[in-house]
């Protein structure tokens, strides 16, 4: 097997342990907006999108990046969004709107 | 910019992601950890803009104007209520926006594939392909454009598990000889077929499960996306991503008494045979109060505690039941909301509704950190909640969710239920809790009886 494939298991294996312990954390009362937020973070697959994008490649792999682009677009830009939306509305007693 | 850099940015994307995922284990730090978040994520595209291959930005550019438009006014318009349908949306994107990068990355390559690689596009379309539409059946659900009654039939089970062996075949034919395309487009369409028949059978009350799971399922789609791209910054967001849908998907699964197991082969037929059981409402002993009653109780009250369910959401009863509560606690009384894990369509639902109708998270009360109290309280208020105040689920072996964690709020001194009618729950079992005798049912519409029960409190 390619190194760099060893490389990218430990790298998953690790994340995935951290992320497990991380989100452990997440009390309850904020699953929603994690849902949100994680659904965001992973619109990263942005990044691969862009590539196919703009490398023309040929006419079909231009095309499915545009779809790509557009549709994980919508997940960062709306997932970060809707979760501050969401998270400004959690308030303390104390700090509750006049 | 040289590729190193390039790692750099990506490097410190990654860090930041887990930084602001860690923001969220409390509410005071949580905008904080987002903004750290959206940091990673601007570091991360604009280390990809300067990548190497890409010669022109036509369609990047036109891709995000498009998605931005429609994702701002997507986060900005969407009303709370509507959240559980919005989750599931995004996860079709997500899960579509893997599928696509896979079909274009083999469409480029083909024959030339390594066994490696093509293993990793395989699964990332089959991943990607089923959590869209999947994500679009349990939109569809959720909406109600599709009925939210379980769809069964017989050896739905065994020609499931069949489909998926045969996509795993296909794939493992592919990863040996990469060329043979029919294959896998072949595999492709399963993938999208299974996302179908994998939802079909799951009702309305299994929905925090099923969105949790997809939730992995998109996060591991976006981690293959990065094997196939040799992408480390997606391999962890994707990892993070699936861990978080991992994680919910037990908690969801431990708060319907499900094994994990159960969850992860997807098997919910067992409530689905329960919901035949469903017999007509059994009126033996029910003490049926008006508003009046239930404001004479609450007025009385010292304590009360409100345990809210899938039917506040569908009364959009939650500003209705912020109005009493405030009102109650300027005559004293102390309010606290008890939140089952499962109560609503997706976890953290009630938490969502309640934070936009102002209740102070510091009311707010998981299941474990209640459920002593309701034996010193004097009035449980149960709005819209059925199987999750279940006594049948500690007491009755024979039910469907015996042994499903549950809150005790016949414990409580008086119980008041606003309640539709006496129609079962999904679980399609009588709920002891109403014939009990110190329960009050008030029927009607949430919202309509909490808004005569405060003109009563008021006047």
């Amino acid at each position: 097997m390619a190194p760099d494939v060893i490389f990218g298991v430990y790298i998953f294996l690790l994340a995935a342990f951290v992320g497990y312990q991380v989100i452990s954390g997440v009390p309850p009362l904020l699953h929603t907006p994690l849902m949100s937020a994680t659904n965001a973070i992973s619109g990263i697959s942005l990044v691969g999108s862009i590539v196919a994008a703009g490398a023309h490649y040929n006419a079909v792999s231009t095309a499915l990046g545009f779809v790509a682009v557009t549709a994980a677009t919508i997940n960062v830009v709306g997932g970060f969004v809707i979760t501050d939306r969401m998270l400004r509305m959690f308030k303390r007693k104390e700090k509750r709107r006049p | 910019m040289t590729a190193s850099w390039v790692q750099l940015l990506y490097l410190a994307a990654s860090v930041l992601f887990i930084l602001g995922l860690r923001g969220l284990s409390s509410p005071e730090t949580a905008r904080r950890g987002m903004f750290l978040a959206e940091v990673g994520m601007l570091l991360a595209i604009v280390g990809t803009l300067l990548h190497r291959d890409i010669i022109s930005y036509e369609w990047i550019i036109a891709g995000f104007i498009v998605g931005s438009a429609i994702g701002t006014a997507m986060g900005l318009l969407i009303p709370m209520t509507k959240m559980p349908e919005r989750i599931a949306l995004s996860h079709a994107f997500g899960g579509l926006a893997a599928a696509l990068v896979g079909i274009s990355e083999y469409y480029r390559h083909g024959v030339e594939l390594g066994s490696v690689k093509m293993g990793a596009i395989g699964f990332e379309c089959v991943l990607g392909a089923l959590t869209f539409t999947g994500s679009l059946m349990a939109f569809g659900k959720l909406q109600g454009l599709l009925t939210g009654v379980p769809v069964t039939y017989r050896g739905q089970n065994t020609s499931n598990i069949s489909l998926f062996v045969v996509t795993f075949v296909l794939l493992a034919v592919l990863i040996v000889d990469p060329g043979r395309s029919p294959l896998f487009y072949g595999m492709l369409g399963l993938g999208f077929l299974l996302g179908v028949l994998m939802v079909l059978p799951i009702g309305g009350a299994d929905m925090p499960v099923v969105i949790s799971l997809l939730n992995s399922y998109a996060g591991l789609a976006a981690s293959a996306t990065g094997f196939v791209l040799s992408n480390n910054v997606l391999i962890i967001a994707g990892a993070l991503d699936g861990a978080s849908g991992f994680v919910l998907s037990i908690l969801m699964s431990r708060a319907m008494n499900r094994s994990f197991g159960n969850v992860i082969f997807g098997a919910f037929g067992s409530t689905a045979e329960s919901a035949a059981v469903a017999a007509g409402p059994a009126a033996v002993g029910v003490n049926e109060g008006t508003d009046a009653d239930a404001a004479a109780v609450l007025e009385a009250a010292q304590s009360l505690i409100v345990v809210p369910g899938y039917g506040m959401a569908v009364a959009q009863a939650q500003h209705a039941v912020r109005e009493l509560t405030e009102i109650l606690e300027q005559h004293g009384t102390s309010i606290k909301y008890a939140i089952h894990p499962v109560a609503g369509r997706m976890p953290g639902h009630m938490n969502v509704l309640l934070a936009e109708a102002d209740v102070p998270y510091d009311q707010l009360f998981d299941l474990e950190h209640i459920n002593d109290e309701f034996g010193k309280t004097d009035v449980a208020l149960v709005v819209g909640a059925n199987d999750v105040v279940n006594p049948a689920a500690k007491t009755n072996p024979g039910s469907p969710i015996y042994g499903m964690p549950v809150l005790n709020v016949e414990q409580a001194r008086t119980v008041i239920v606003l309640k539709r009618s006496m129609s079962p729950g999904f679980a399609g079992i009588e709920n002891e809790l109403f014939v009990r005798p110190n329960t009050l049912m008030v029927f009607g519409d949430a919202k309509k009886t909490l808004t005569r029960v405060i003109q009563q409190l008021k006047g």
